[in-house]
């Protein structure tokens, strides 16, 4: 598959902050691709570099084998001109206008003739679920009817790339859940290219075909896969960026692993490579717990019951793990802590990290 | 995908040029007569004196002149903060009947101009003439009249009556907007309504009853009308009154634009000065409702005093707003002032010979319509030009123009007329004193704070992503203008029109020192006929002038009620 | 023992009524929640309690105190019932500093100043405040805020504790941590807590009994496990978590998903109430299903409709007969893919008829 969006070399600051430096990323031609991230990482200039509403500092942006911007030569293509579909995060409909007028402006602009314009905007307006609420003004519909016009807006010109900064993050969360594989259906249907940035790690993995995650600093951290990134992270910042993660301190005596600063030896695989300090990171669905060991020794600090799960926080020596049982599962398998007794921990899978990763990710 | 290469910003682009004409704008109509006030009053045969202006500062005269003003000042704002803050607690914290009714009534005496109301008490309480005086003495057979208005709190009072909603508006929005829980909590830790209003509602409050009284003493400070109609027999000037009176009588003389530019310095220094606690005051106080449950706050039970409160606000109302009303359209309707109010003596040929044959009031009326209307269109497209460079673009030095727009916010009326006549007297060129343009010009100046306040606001309601929006959908930025930007702006333009043709069309203070035989406003118009001993004609085109600004009033509450639709 | 009693409270405003005759008992140092969605009449109900509204029928009780009761003519104002109460906005006052607003309502009960400076000490110490005593309020966090709130309604030794949604506007992590620290003041003082809030989990972590409450109407009280084992109608069952309802008919003695040629196996048993109905619903939880084989006599037949990856889960949607199942499996347990038939085991069913 070929490249449709190169980013090279990019930088980009304001003022003495630099939020992007040398930055190269490219996507291909029909994938749903996502822009993983913290807030403030840079992953929003970076789609507004691609859109044209920023110019980088240095480095290069091409689009559909067209340079859009170049430091170097000092070529621009303004926004009205790079053929893409946006959708913000305000979604940015239009107040003073219908529905219809909102979604058809593209067409508007493209100077094509009223009756096809008739025909595509109420074609698009069906597709996206909103047959009948063509005359509605904006201030009449809901958050995430809005949110469907903004799609239907970038969609309708049938552009080459779809952009889509944070779209949910406005929405209830169930409304979120049911947008995000529509979204994804709507790519599939119309087989564009999509650029979706967002902060939220579950969007990310439903509907991405591959994945870049970026931190604060506004570098690329991993890009793969959803399955790749959440099985086989690259690093402390990207597994914890990923989910809810445990880290256990291990200190290393005599090529024995102990937990924190007990006589418990991690029952795992040590660590291959050098560290000064490691730290061993696992989900809290990688915890194993039990009545009787073998296992780490552990200790229930609080267990709340939370309806559907039993949420226990467990100390292990001077080390704490948090992990969830379904309710059901600890009743059946008589697995219903109370807070002071006495459990064993055995795991189902275990990364090995750096120790100096956790203080950078704890700053 | 159209392909294409356009030069990245290059430095010198339409951008600037609008950044630069924007600050041109500000500096000649604002900046720059303010600067020649200060300019003159210290600098003496161009060199810097301040001796010279502490003597001046010192005469009998203006240091008089200054006291006054702080005397009445004073009175004024602890008069308008105890009538307001009254009335916005009774309307917004008791169970007083009809209260949203009562809320717009006392917004009514907004509408009537101070000056207007000052003439009208005056027929009413003038010392041996009043009407009410008159009734007095002879009712109870004494030469002592009941109240004299030619007084510093005759002159106080008539201010507050027409001021007070200043602080009205404020406490009851403050009272409004407050979270009620912040008073529930103390009533459940056990705390009756005497002991919440005091230590919790009132500090809470406090903020906002500072802010307007601070308003309203910068407003009375500024106020020529009042004190000249009532003052100025008496011998009591404040600074506008005073700067009036010796540029007046010396037509202009040397020394008497020194004394009004000192006067005026002292002014600007009080104006900044206020502004400044102002806005200390209100950054400090926000204690606003955070959305969510909207239970209602705290009503105090007034039991049997609901109908007796009620009667004493309609009272109150009718006394300050409908028998000074009423006053003034029977003199209006009598052949000479001091004849009985009979129904035979009333008639409507004042008013008709006002309107259709006296060459002074047609014009007033005409040349105030016109101003009004002109100041207002050129301050809105000014407006919208200014506010969009400082709220959207971005340009390297708008910072320049972000201070400048601050500037004019209060500068009084009479500093205003004052620097125009220094920088459009012919020193620089243009001459433009004596005529309707000086009063144009510094009408623009007045007014273009407030069209900058209402453009801005709209402005920054216009997110930046809905003009991106529409780029990305493929429209230049011209056509992204015209298609979002200006539509959605169109309200705030609208209002900012309004909030200036209506002031513009019967302000007083500033036309006072501009006019010219010819160039007269209705203020002026209605002033020097009073001044001139004809009450009547003065009294009827002083009716004139409430009808108009009524119905342009409700004409407004029209507009922007289907504008919020 | 019940502490705290209400009894047939009625509220209505106008042609509504917002709560409808309730009845409720609660203990000394019990913690008990009302839960439900806005405009159910939980906050409405707490208000009554605390004097805010008034009642438009019943009686409310505290020990043998009566506080409210319109047929009687009686009514405490807030100022006079001593209880402590937590608003959701905090409702700290800005312009006193973080001492002065603990120590108000102990200075308007006119106590020595000695004991006054006491209290309030002990109060900060328990909310750990008493380095923040000369701040300013604005200067705190949502937390700190909070925790202002709390010490200043503790520091009366109130007997009873109102908390309407007290955490909510407190960011996730935050909030966990003051339901502990609410949890051990309580353990500490021994007060009873009336808790409102629309989250689930929080009342069923804090709880030790929980009300749930739809449009003003009582739906069931009981303890957190309780109303988790057993839901009393389609409502309690689904506020308590992510549910399914599955509509299922007759065709002569067997019973069918709507939609599906396959009758429901032999593993998955109506309960006789439901024989009676024509049409009726399975409730089911996506995290109490798992997927099986054709041989499974409790394996439902259904068709997989989407399959995502969501990290730690697989989330599914199924498709049976013209219903559609939501389906969570961890993400190391044995799933089919998009389009492929599978067979789903249903863990926990629960059985309504379709207005419960």
């Amino acid at each position: 598959m070929e490249d449709i969006i190169k980013v090279e070399g990019v930088a980009k600051g304001y003022g003495k902050h630099q939020v992007l430096q040398n930055l190269d990323i490219a996507i291909k031609k029909g994938e749903c691709f996502t822009l993983l991230g913290p807030s403030g990482c840079g992953k929003t200039v970076l789609i507004r570099l691609i859109a044209g509403h920023e110019v980088p500092d240095e480095g290069k942006i091409i689009i559909d084998d067209t340079v859009v911007a170049d430091s170097a030569t000092g070529e621009y293509i303004p926004p009205e001109r790079r053929g893409l579909g946006i959708v913000f995060q305000d979604y940015a409909v239009w107040p003073h206008m219908t529905v219809f007028e909102n979604i058809a402006y593209p067409l508007k602009m493209e100077k094509r003739p009223k009756q096809e314009i008739n025909e595509l905007v109420m074609k698009m307006i069906e597709v996206v679920g909103m047959k009948g609420l063509d005359k509605r003004l904006p201030s009449e519909l809901s958050g995430g009817q809005q949110q469907r016009v903004a799609l239907a807006r970038a969609l309708v010109a049938d552009p080459s790339v779809m952009l889509l900064d944070e779209p949910l993050s406005n929405l209830d969360a169930n409304l979120r859940e049911e947008m995000r594989f529509e979204i994804k259906a709507l790519q599939r249907k119309f087989g564009i290219t999509v650029l979706f940035v967002t902060h939220d790690q579950e969007v990310a993995l439903a509907i991405s075909d591959r994945l870049a995650i970026m931190d604060a600093k506004g570098n690329i951290r991993q890009i793969g896969n959803p399955y790749d990134i959440f099985e086989n992270p690259a690093d402390l910042f990207v597994f914890k960026f990923m989910g809810i993660a445990n880290f256990l301190h291990i200190n290393e005596k005599g090529g024995k692993f102990y937990v924190g600063s007990g006589q418990q030896e991690i029952p795992w695989e040590g660590p291959k490579g050098t560290a000064a300090n490691w730290v061993a990171g696992f989900r809290p669905s990688d915890v194993e717990i039990h009545r009787q060991g073998p296992g780490l020794k552990g200790t229930i600090h609080r267990a709340n019951f939370l309806g559907a799960t039993m949420d226990y926080a467990i100390d292990i020596d001077d080390e704490s793990l948090r992990t969830e049982i379904e309710t059901h599962t600890a009743i059946n398998n008589d697995l219903m802590f109370q807070e002071g007794e006495e459990c064993y921990i055995t795991f189902k899978a275990l990364h090995w990290f750096d120790a100096e990763q956790l203080k950078e990710v704890e700053e | 995908m159209a392909g294409g290469t356009i030069k990245k910003d290059s430095g010198f682009g339409i951008a600037q040029v609008i950044l630069f004409i924007s600050i041109a704008i500000l500096v000649i109509f604002v900046a720059w007569p303010v600067l020649l006030i200060l300019f003159n009053a210290f600098f003496v045969d161009g060199k810097f004196n301040s001796v010279d202006f502490y003597n001046v500062l010192t005469e009998p005269e203006t240091f008089q002149a200054l006291i006054n003003s702080l005397i009445i000042a004073s009175m004024t704002t602890i008069g308008s903060t105890i009538v307001g803050t009254f009335f916005a607690w009774l309307v917004t914290r008791t169970d007083l009947p009809y209260k949203t009714f009562m809320k717009s009534l006392f917004l009514v005496p907004f509408m009537l101009p101070s000056f207007i109301g000052a003439l009208a008490w005056k027929m009413l309480l003038s010392p041996h003439s009043g009407y009410i005086n008159k009734w007095f003495m002879a009712a109870f057979n004494t030469t002592e009249p009941i109240f004299d208005i030619y007084t510093y709190h005759g002159i106080s009072c008539v201010e507050v009556m027409y001021l007070f909603p200043f602080v009205f508006i404020q406490v009851c929005g403050a009272l409004e907007r407050m979270d009620p829980t912040l008073e529930e909590s103390a009533r459940i830790s056990g705390a009756g309504l005497f002991t919440i209003t005091r230590k919790i509602t009132i500090p809470l409050v406090m903020p906002s009853i500072m802010s307007g009284a601070l308003l309203i003493m910068l407003y009375s400070m500024a106020h020529f009308g009042t004190v000249a109609v009532l003052g100025i027999e008496q011998g009591i000037y404040n600074i506008p009154t005073l700067i009036y009176e010796k540029i007046h009588e010396s037509a202009g003389s040397f020394a008497s634009i020194r004394t009004g530019t000192v006067l005026a310095t002292v002014l600007i220094v009080s104006a900044a000065c206020i502004i400044w606690a102002q806005q200390k005051v209100l950054s400090k106080g926000h204690y606003q409702i955070i959305g969510g449950k909207s239970f209602r706050p705290m009503e105090l039970k007034l039991r049997g005093l609901r109908y007796p409160l009620l009667f004493f606000c309609l009272a109150y109302i009718g006394f300050t707003i409908l028998l000074p009303t009423v006053i003034i359209f029977m003199v209006g309707g009598v052949e000479t002032y001091g004849l009985p109010l009979t129904w035979e003596n009333l008639s409507l040929d004042n008013y008709k010979y006002i309107l259709f044959e006296y060459d002074v009031t047609r014009d007033a009326i005409f040349n105030s319509v016109t101003l009004g209307l002109a100041a207002a269109f050129i301050t809105m497209f000014a407006g919208v030009m200014i506010s969009y460079v400082i709220v959207k673009m971005k340009v390297r030095g708008k910072g320049i123009l972000e201070f400048l727009g601050m500037l004019p916010f209060s500068v009084p009326g009479s500093v205003i007329a004052l620097g125009v006549i220094l920088a459009w007297s012919g020193q620089f060129g243009i001459n433009l004193y004596n005529t309707v343009w000086i009063i144009l010009v510094s009408y623009i100046a007045r007014y273009m704070a407030f069209s900058l306040k209402a453009n801005s606001a709209a402005l920054e309601q216009v997110h930046d992503s809905l003009m991106e929006a529409s780029r990305s959908c493929g429209a230049s930025m011209w056509q992204s203008l015209k298609d979002i930007v200006i539509p959605l702006v169109r309200p705030g333009m609208v209002s900012a029109f309004f909030l200036i043709f209506l002031p513009a069309l019967r302000e007083l203070t500033v036309s006072i020192m501009l006019y010219a035989p010819t160039t007269r406003t209705i203020g002026v118009a209605i002033y020097t006929l009073n001044e001139d001993g004809e009450t009547v004609m003065s009294t009827a085109l002083a009716g004139i002038a409430l009808i108009i600004i009524v119905l342009g009033q409700m004409l407004i509450n029209h507009l922007t009620k289907k504008a919020s639709e | 023992m019940s502490y705290i009693r209400l009894k047939n409270v009625t509220k209505r405003f106008g042609d509504v009524t917002a709560v409808d005759n309730l009845n409720i008992e609660i203990g000394k140092g019990e913690c008990f929640s009302m839960l439900g969605p806005s405009g159910c009449g939980k906050t409405t109900t707490l208000r009554m309690v605390a004097g805010f509204e008034d009642l438009s029928d019943g009686e409310v009780w505290v020990g043998d105190r009566l506080l409210s009761s319109p047929a009687k003519h009686h009514y405490t104002p807030p100022e006079n019932r001593n209880f402590g109460m937590v608003f959701q906005a905090f409702a700290v006052w800005p312009h006193m500093s973080v001492y002065e607003n603990v120590a108000f309502p102990l200075r308007l009960r006119k106590l020595p100043n000695a004991e006054i400076e006491q209290r309030t000490k002990d109060a900060l110490t328990a909310t750990n405040l008493l380095n923040a005593a000369n701040d300013s309020p604005a200067d705190l966090s949502g937390g700190g805020k909070q925790r202002v709130a709390l010490a200043r309604a503790l520091a009366i030794n109130p007997d009873v504790m109102l908390l309407d949604e007290p955490l909510s506007s407190l960011d996730p992590h935050l909030r966990e941590e003051m339901r502990f620290e609410i949890k051990d003041l309580q353990r500490k003082y021994g007060f009873s807590i009336i808790y409102v809030t629309h989250d689930q989990s929080e009342a069923m972590a804090l709880s030790d009994r929980i009300l749930v409450m739809k449009l003003g109407v009582m739906q069931q009280i009981d303890s957190p496990l309780d109303v988790y084992n057993n839901p009393k109608n389609k409502f309690v069952f689904s506020f308590i978590g992510v549910s399914s309802f599955t509509d299922v008919i007759w065709k002569g003695k067997d019973a069918y998903i709507k939609g599906s040629e396959h009758k429901l196996p032999s593993g998955l048993i109506v309960p006789e109430r439901m024989k009676a109905e024509e049409m009726f619903n399975l409730a089911s939880r996506p995290t109490e299903i798992r997927f099986t084989n054709a041989n499974d006599p409790n394996g439902v037949r259904g068709l997989v409709v989407r399959k995502a990856f969501l990290g730690e889960i697989v989330d599914y949607l199924v498709k049976i007969g013209e219903q559609e199942v939501r389906v969570q499996i961890g993400r190391r347990d044995p799933g089919p893919e998009a389009d492929e038939v599978c067979y789903l085991h249903f863990l926990r069913p629960f059985w309504y008829k379709i207005n419960e």
